[in-house]
Formats: C-alpha cells, structure tokens, sequence
C-alpha cells in the first residue's frame, strides 16, 4: 500500500510540476522513504537521547551548528556559518545564518542557541550528550552579543570541542511545540507507539542544493517499529521498505546473492569486538587464576594464539578485519598506523608462557603451580556473530592447551556481572563507537573510572602502564592542538598493544541495504550509513524490483 | 422456585469464584514482583556500559528509580495505585503501563480467538466427518496428520508462518487443532458406543438427530471444559509466537519485559495472563457444571 | 499392540541404538571446526554437510539426539514425581486443600515461566561443565513443567479415594503417608507411567522451543532446538534441504512417542 501511494504521490508530482523534471536526473522530488527501527524511540528531546533510535530521529529532525561529513568525516557548516575556537578549547564563537525559522515558524537567534546550552549543561539533566561537554565542575556561560552570534564559555578545556557540536539539536527558547519544533530537514509529524513514526518535510528547513532548490527532496519518512531482523530483510526483498541501515554479515551475503545491487559494504565501520580478563583484585576468582589474568605474557599468549583471520572469514564471511587496537583504521586522523600488525602464531604464544612459567605437555597447558589452565569466557545471549566467535576462540585456545568453557548470558545479568559483582573470569562484547574523536572513550581508559572494564574504579593505578595511560589521558585532555593530541593518543595504543587489556578481534565492517530506487545515496562507515543525506535523497522507479518478485 | 435457587446459587458461586480469582491473580502479580527484584540483573541498565556517561549521572538515574525501597513498602504502593487504577510507567519503554496493555492486548486478543475460532472449526469438522467416514484410511492418515502436526515446536511453526506471510492467528491456530482433535474425536467416539445412542440408532433415529439430542449434550460439560483448557493454551502459545513472528501483542511485551527485567510490566502482565487463564478455567468449569446441573 | 504402534515402537529403538552408538559412527567430534569447509554439502567425509563454523553436522547431530532424548526423560521423571505428589495429596484431602492446589497449579501456569528460566540461567555458577549446566535446564523445565499432569491425577486420586480397600485402610488407623505410598501409588502406577510418557515428547519440544528462543542449551553443546537456529533463513534452507534433518528427526520421535500411547486428556 505504501509502495502504491508513494508510486501515485510520484506521479501527481511529476504530473503538476513538469518544471521538476530535469533530462539528467531520474528521480523526482517527493515520495516517502520507508524503513525500520530495531526499536522504539525511548525520547523525542534531543538533549536527552541514549539509545540509537532516539538518535536516529534527532539527526533527521535535529538542526545542528556545525555538522560532521560522515563522508569526507570534516565539519561542515550548518546552522553556524563560521565558528571560532579558542587554543585552550574552552570558548567557541559561532555566527549564526540569519533569517531562519524552525518548523512551526518561530524565529531562530542566538537566543534559542543560549537555551539550548543552558538546559544541556544544566546539571540536573543526565544525558551522554551533556556529560560529553562537562570535562570540569562549574557554570557554562553563554553569551548573545548579537542575535547572529553566540560565545560558549566551558569552565574547564574540553577536548574536541567543534566535533562535539555534531550531537547538540538547537532547541527554540519560545515556540509552544517546545522540543517538537525542529531546524532539521524533518519534523515528528505522527507517532504511533509500538508501530511507526512519520517524519515529514520541514519547509522551512535553511539547506538549498546547487541550484537553489530547497532541501529535502523527500515528502515524508516512514520509520516502523521492527526489532526481528529477519523479517526486516524479508520486507527488504519484497520492497516494502528502502533500505536497511546496519545489516549483519550472514544477511549481507543473503542479499548480496539475490540483488548484489542493493548490497553495500562501506569498510571497516568504528565498531570492535574484544575479549578481556577480570583483573579486579577482589573479584571472587581463586588467586592463581587472577595472576594470570594479571600476567601480560598471559594476555599477549591469548592474543597470539587467536586466529582474527579466520574469524572474520568464516564468521564475518569476510566482512571484517582483524583489529589489534581500540581505534579502528576507518578512523583516518586518529588511527595509529604504525602499530604491529595483529599476529597468528601458537608457537609464539606458547613461548611466551613457557617464559612466564606456564607448561605445556602438548595437550594440556598447566601453570608453574600446576593447575590446569582453564576459564569461561561469558558473553551476551542472542548475537550470533559473538557466540559463534567464542567457539572459534575456544577451539584455538585448545591448540595451546587452555580449555574455555562458553556462558551465555542475558544482557541485564552480564552486565551486573562486569560492573557490579565482578563475578566473571572472561568477557567477550563489542564496543559500539559513534564518536572519531577517542576522547569519548576516556571513561575506558582512566584508571578511575567505571567503564575501565578489566578493573574499573581504581583507588590508584594498580600498574605502571596504567599510570602512564591515565597521564596521557590528563595531557590529551588539556592539549592546545589536535596533533600534540595525536602523539599522546598514539602512545596510548602502542601501550595497550603491548600489554592487551582488551584483546582486540575484529573491526566488523559497516554494511548496509539500500534499494536502488533510492537516488543519491552514498552509504559511510560512520552511523547513520544509509541515511547520512537523507536530505539530497531522492526516490525513482525501482528498476529490480520486478526482479526481485 | 427451583429455577431461582438454582440461579441463586450459580450467582454465589460465580460471585465467590470472581474474589478467588482475584486474589489468585494478585498473588501471581506479587509473586512475580518478588522474582523479578531478586533476579541477578536487576536495577542495572545498558548505560552503564556506554563510556560517553558520567559516574554522577548514572549514579543520579539509578537513584532515581525505586529500586531502593524493600518488598513490603513495594507491595504497598502496588496494590494502593492498582486501586486508583494506576499501574505504574514501564522503565524500558518509557510509557505508561495502562496504555501499553490497553494497545496490545486486543492484539493477542483477536489472534487467540480467531486462532481458537479457527482450531475448533476445523477440529469439529474433521470429527464429524471421521464420524461419517469410518474406514480404515480416513482415521491413520488423520491420526498421523495430528501427530505430525504435534510434534512441530511452536517456535518452528512460527517461522513458518514468518516466511508464509499468514497472520499470526494460523500460527496459533495449527498449535492448538492437533490437541483439540485428538481429544473431540475420542470424546465422540466414547459418546457414540454408549449404550443408548446404540439404541436410538436400532431405533432408526438419523444421525443429525443423534448427534443433537443424544451425543451432544452429554459430550458438552467436556467440551465445555475443552473450551477453556483450550483458551489458556492458546494463551500460552501466543507468547512465543507472536516473540517469533514480531506481532505487537502481549507475548512480545512480555518477551522484551523479562529480556529487560522491567518491574512494573511484568508485574502487570502476570497480573492481567493469571486473570485471563484463570478466567478462562473458571468460566469453562461453571459453565460445565451449570449445563450438567440443567440435563439432569 | 496395534501394527502402527509396533512400527512407532521399533524406530524408537532403533533411534535409541543409533544414539548409543554415536560415538562409534561420527566422522569427527561434534565441536570441531573444519575451517576450510564451512556449509559445506553432503559428502562422503561429512554425510549430512557441515555448519556454518565447519563442525560436521552429522556428528552434531547424534550427538544432540543423546541431548534430547536423554535429558527429556529425566525432566519427564522429575515433573511426573512432582505431580504426582502433589495431585496425589490433593486428592486425597480434598475440599479446599484440593481446590487451592488446583488454583495454584492453574496460577502457576500465568506465571512468566521465560523470566524464571532467564533468571536461573543467570544464577548457575559459570564454571560447571556444559553437561552440567545442560542437565539443570532439564531439571528446571521439569520443575516448571509438572502443571499438566496434576490435574489429572488429581481426578483419578479423588475417583479411588471412596474405594472400599481405602475406606478399609483408613480405618484401621493407617497414617497417610503410608496410605499415598503402600496404597495409592501402586494403584495409579499405570497413570503415573503414561504421564511420564506422555511428558517426553513435551519437552523435547519445549527444549527446542527455548533453545531456537536462545534460552536453552548453549554452544558448543548441540540439541535440536540449537540445530535448528538457523530455520529463519528459508532461502538457505530451500537451497539446502539436508538442513532439516533435525526438525525431520524430532519430529519421528515426537510421533512415534504419540502413537505409542494411549488417547489422553489434553494436555498443555
């Protein structure tokens, strides 16, 4: 039904406006694009967005200042023509276009972009999105010389202070739809919960194209509610919906066979798997268990002795490259490209334990005191890809001896798990990373901190090289330029290759679904793929779909 | 006069019948209250892997919520906002739980009861012609037909209805014939052998009017029982179901609120199922009693 | 016994025997991965191809049949004791002690059985082997599963509790628990038996049933219901009919369970 009333809004279109139809293009303005959300959007306030279908919305609803390429991975401007940071990254001036409104016609100044700071940095309000600005106590000041310009003051330096711009959507201060009206290319016109929401077109939205045209080019959006991914691709295939933003890699070579036209691999996306040891000293472990977990020959043995090439061959079917570092290589500017490649090779590993005491008899490796070396590896139930990963994992530890029993658990219980009981020995997750700068993972690498994942919250650094990781954290936080950054941030992940408190897998690769009736679109490692330009896409006829029937 | 005791006492019974299941439903909601606040897992959210937050702020928001408070003070507020008819906000959706169930249960409603609707049709026929037809045949391939049918898992049948496009009703609708069959047919046939329906076919009665005035009404308490045994089966098959074949109806949500250990859903999904199912049993069991009280 | 009662009891056996041997007849042990061969075809190394981590399916397999169909009977076992105390006292009592067990049996069946099952897969300690763990899902869905067998013992204890040998033993002052075992029990050891029958086959399909849900025996161990994770991708499937092979198997068993017992109630 969809298909023909987008089909019949087409033709009205092109009936009425003869003067849209260019020789070139195929498409034509118009249409409503349609597809899925793995869920529902938990809220409609940009400020407050945490899960990624909140965030899905405010991207194609929210206006931003300053917006990052998720092609070129620059900053563009947005709704700010040009912006000035200060060298301690503590101020930013931004000059606001003129003559805007948000999507009920209220007037855009600086006033609205005050407001929106204002409640952001509010401390009451408890969202990723403001813990992102807040790197120190203190009052956030902002200053409206003119209604075209606005100056942010944070009390302490925060570290990529432009990029950071990318998530805040400027809220009005005065219109009565509060967090509804919108600078965005689309507006929350219709929400069903448990079933779909409509975007539409804002008119009013500042973007024009090359020829003057104002974006977008679409009518409308259609987003359902659908958490099953098989029947996601299933509607794929019968076009009732266009496409299909993050797919798993079994489903990306289903419907690579069958459309190979519809099937898109960006590269390797910012997303890892990884495998790490609980290394908290009170965690309920017997003691001979935690000095190996505590041993870096030991972690370093496991990450040799793990075959990455075989797992994204056969897991990943060759849709994700082995990962060795907490930056994956799609992240060009940050990446470490000096690092070692990661390596396959038992007989290193099993010389590295034979140095750190461990015996091996050629089936059974025991340690000096000689127990047997034995753990279970805990991950999350339901995800395929890591269940499958951990098995292949447990195979190539046998090789060098060391038997891994696999536990899968849901989410809740894991992560009660590793954040509360530490009552585990193993866990394999996957990071999901929206952010290219590293700073977002600060949380990760201060000795201090909750998400330390191995031993979080520590008093003081249990280890030198600990230390050493929370000084670089402390200088690459406070650092004037990006690249004095870089060279802290490259230290960082020589030392983690070195001691491998996360053992790296995989980077898997960004892969999406895109119906060629959709003009325009150009899918990205960075989220969201398919949809980054949604405001330049355009629909057409689709040519495969009879096809695909 | 007999007829207004008899009312009478069917108006007790059904009366007393109604605080019983009440109270059994409430207890199920409290019961799984207590399993879901001691369940390893509870009061944690994914947040609080995600790095971009602070300490404070998850700190803040696990505060916020009343994971603090004991089991007794819980039980209290419950039952206090249950009578205001308030019953609470989901933590994992964000909605109100009211309007959550008041947009799923006819969803799994009008599933069970045409899947129900569809199971009894098609059971009934296939009785009554194995009736007509009583030869050797007929009845192995039906009663291998029935096996086969039995020994699909739901979940399985459910995939099939996934990939078959047919509304979520056929899934259930397939659970629940082979069950009901088996058993109609049985009961038909013991029905059929008694002594004076024999009589009456000596006699020359036809079979229409057997099966009126003979077979049926001593076959309806059974079946009458049948219909809510067969109604809480149902139910129960719905829940996998429908988590399989992603229809917004109540096993989804119940699905997805053990998935997140949300409090304040399964409290009220146990309660308005246990109310259900017991429903269903009670009214079955009456009403059987009430039509073997009126034959005899 | 009926012929088709006697072909149904003859391919049990001959599964079973097939099962007992398993470890004779696999190619190669069920966890390990042929890397270079991942869904692969049937061929004369692998009979029935291999999975998508390059394990042979044929081992998996066997190996889930020994899962399946020996784990069933002991949470068969354990719901039938369960129910069969339980209905048994109940019927024996009577009055309202046998209308609230019944209630309760009716409510525990409205309880969120897949959270109880969640949970207490959560709360096994993580280093007990995988049989271990496996055997104490059984037993759990045996604890869980006694609901349907209650109701019908029940009745049958209430049919034989004005018998004239129970009045006789009641009378000479004999104390209930012996009353439930010396008398009762023998009495109704056919019922309990066909129960125990009667509930194999419902495990084995609840066992699929959790496991394709992902709430049952975890990897690398196989089962059924693990086998036959992978049903949803139906073009797969299509291109590779072999793959069915453990649905075609659980589905032979279940029946052959069915034809070889009596007509019952229905059960849940």
């Amino acid at each position: 039904m969809i298909r023909r009333a987008s089909v019949a809004l087409f033709l009205t279109i092109a009936l009425c406006c003869p003067a849209f139809v260019s020789a070139q293009s195929a498409g034509q303005s118009g249409g409503e694009l349609h597809f899925c959300l793995h869920g529902e959007p938990k809220t409609f306030n940009p400020l407050l967005v945490e899960d990624g279908q909140s965030e899905a919305i405010r991207y194609l609803t929210g206006g931003v200042l300053i917006r990052l390429n998720r092609q070129t991975q620059a900053l563009e401007p947005a709704l700010a023509t040009s912006w000035n940071a200060t060298p301690d990254g503590r101020t930013i001036k931004f000059h606001l276009r003129t003559g805007l409104h948000f999507s009920d016609g209220t007037p855009f100044t600086s006033e609205d972009v005050a407001y929106t700071v204002k409640a952001l940095m509010d401390p009451q309000l408890h969202s990723p999105t403001g813990d992102s600005f807040r790197s120190g106590d203190g009052q956030v000041v902002v200053q409206t010389p003119s209604p075209d310009m606005a100056v942010v003051t944070f009390p302490s330096p925060v570290a990529g202070l432009e990029r950071l711009f990318d998530q805040v959507a400027i809220l009005s201060a005065h219109s009565p739809k509060k967090e509804m009206a919108v600078l965005g290319p689309f507006y929350v016109a219709d929400y069903s919960p448990g079933s779909y929401v409509l975007l539409r077109r804002n008119s009013n939205y500042w973007k024009k194209d090359k020829e003057g045209k104002a974006l977008p080019y679409l009518d409308s959006i259609r987003l359902d509610i659908q958490g099953n991914h098989d029947i996601e691709i299933l509607r794929f295939r019968r076009g009732e919906i266009h496409l299909i933003n993050s797919l798993d890699a079994d489903l990306f070579d289903r419907l690579q066979k069958e459309s190979p036209a519809a099937a898109h691999d960006a590269g390797p996306s910012l997303d890892s798997e990884q495998l790490w040891f609980n290394q908290v000293p009170t965690a309920a472990l017997p003691d001979y268990k935690k000095v190996w977990f505590r041993s870096t020959e030991f972690r370093k043995a496991v990450s040799l002795a793990i075959n990455r090439a075989d797992l994204s061959r056969i897991v990943y079917a060759g849709h994700a490259q082995p990962a060795y570092g907490p930056i994956s290589p799609a992240n060009h500017f940050w990446f470490n490209s000096k690092l070692p490649a990661p390596q396959y090779d038992s007989a290193a590993a099993l010389h590295l334990l034979a140095r750190a005491g461990f015996r091996f008899d050629g089936s059974v490796l025991r340690d000096s005191s000689g127990n047997r070396v034995e753990f279970t590896v805990i991950t999350s139930a339901g995800n395929k890809p890591r269940e499958q990963m951990a098995a292949m994992i447990e195979q190539d530890l046998s090789q060098i001896g060391i038997k891994v029993n696999l536990v899968t658990l849901d989410f809740p219980s894991l992560i009660e798990r590793i954040t509360r009981t530490y009552d585990y020995e193993a866990c394999l997750l996957g990071l999901v990373n929206t952010d290219l700068d590293p700073n977002s993972q600060m949380n990760v690498w201060l000795s201090s901190a909750e998400n330390h994942q191995w031993n979080p919250k520590q008093p003081k650094p249990a280890t030198p090289w600990e230390a050493e990781i929370d000084r670089l954290m402390q200088t690459q936080a406070s650092a004037t330029s990006d690249k004095k950054r870089k060279a802290d941030w490259d230290r960082v992940q020589e030392i983690v290759a070195e001691q491998q408190p996360f053992i790296y897998l995989i980077n898997r690769d960004a892969m999406s679904a895109i119906s060629p009736a959709v003009i325009g679109s150009a899918p990205s490692v960075l989220d969201p793929h398919a949809f980054w330009n949604a405001d330049v896409l355009r629909l057409g006829p689709d040519p495969a779909l009879g096809a695909q029937r | 006069m007999i007829v207004t005791n008899n009312s009478a006492n069917m108006l007790r019974l059904g009366l007393r019948r109604l605080l019983l299941l009440a109270g059994l439903g409430l207890a199920g909601a409290l019961a799984s209250a207590t399993l879901v606040r001691f369940a390893p897992g509870y009061g944690v959210a994914e947040r609080e892997l995600d790095p971009r937050w602070r300490a404070e702020s998850v700190e803040a928001l696990r505060q916020k919520q009343a994971l603090h408070e004991g089991l007794p003070s819980y039980y209290f507020h419950y039952l206090s906002a249950l009578a205001h008819g308030d019953l609470g906000e989901s933590e994992s959706l964000k909605r109100p739980v009211r309007e959550l169930l008041r947009q799923r249960l006819p969803v799994t409603g009008d599933s069970v009861v045409r899947g129900l609707g569809a199971a009894w049709l098609a059971a009934a026929l296939l009785a009554s012609l194995g009736l007509a037809y009583r030869g050797w045949f007929f009845e192995s391939s039906t009663t291998a037909f029935n096996s086969l049918l039995l020994s699909l898992p739901s979940a399985v049948v459910a995939m099939l209805a996934v990939h078959l496009r047919t509304p979520v009703f056929c899934a259930i609708a397939v659970v629940v014939f082979p069950r009901l069959y088996s058993y109609i047919r049985n009961l038909l046939v013991r029905s059929y052998d008694q002594p004076h329906v024999l009589a009456a076919r000596a006699r020359g009665l036809g079979s229409g009017a057997i099966l009126m005035r003979h077979v049926l009404p001593l076959a309806a308490p059974p079946l009458l029982a049948l219909v809510g045994v067969s109604f809480a089966i149902s139910f129960g098959a719905a829940i996998p179901i429908e988590a399989l074949c992603d229809s917004p109806g109540l096993g989804q949500l119940a699905w997805q609120a053990a998935l997140s250990r949300d409090l304040p859903l399964i409290v009220n999904v146990t309660l308005v199922v246990s109310l259900v199912m017991l429903a269903a049993n009670s009214l079955a069991d009456l009403a059987g009693r009430a039509f073997a009280g009126s034959v005899r | 016994m009926k012929p088709l009662q006697k072909v149904a009891a003859s391919v049990l056996c001959a599964i079973f025997v097939l099962m007992a041997l398993a470890a004779f007849l696999v190619p190669a042990p069920y966890a390990r991965q042929f890397r270079d061969i991942p869904n692969a075809h049937p061929s004369a190394a692998h009979p029935l191809g291999t999975d998508a981590l390059g394990r042979d399916s044929l081992s998996r397999l066997l190996y889930g049949t020994r899962v399946s169909l020996l784990l069933a009977p002991a949470a068969a076992l354990l719901s039938t004791l369960i129910a069969a105390f339980l209905g048994s006292v109940a019927g024996l009592r009577g009055g309202w002690f046998e209308r609230v067990v019944l209630a309760a049996t009716d409510l525990s069946l409205a309880l969120p059985w897949l959270f109880l099952l969640l949970v207490v897969r959560a709360m096994l300690p993580l280093d007990v082997s995988p049989l271990v763990s496996v055997t104490i899902a059984f037993l759990m869905m045996g604890l869980l599963g006694w609901q349907a067998s209650v109701r019908v013992i029940c009745a049958a204890v209430r049919g034989i509790r004005d018998s004239d040998f129970l009045l006789l033993a009641r009378s000479s002052g004999c104390k209930p628990a012996r009353l439930l075992l010396r008398h009762i029990a023998p009495n109704l050891r056919p019922l309990f038996y066909t129960q125990f029958l009667i509930s194999i086959p419902l495990f084995i399909l609840t066992e699929a049933n959790l496991s394709i849900l992902g709430l049952g025996v975890m990897e690398p161990m196989p089962s059924w219901g693990n086998l036959m994770r992978g049903f949803e991708d139906f073009s797969a499937l299509s291109a590779n009919p072999w793959r069915l092979a453990p649905l075609v198997l659980l589905v032979i068993v279940v029946m052959c369970f069915q034809l070889i017992l009596p007509p019952q109630e229905v059960t849940q």
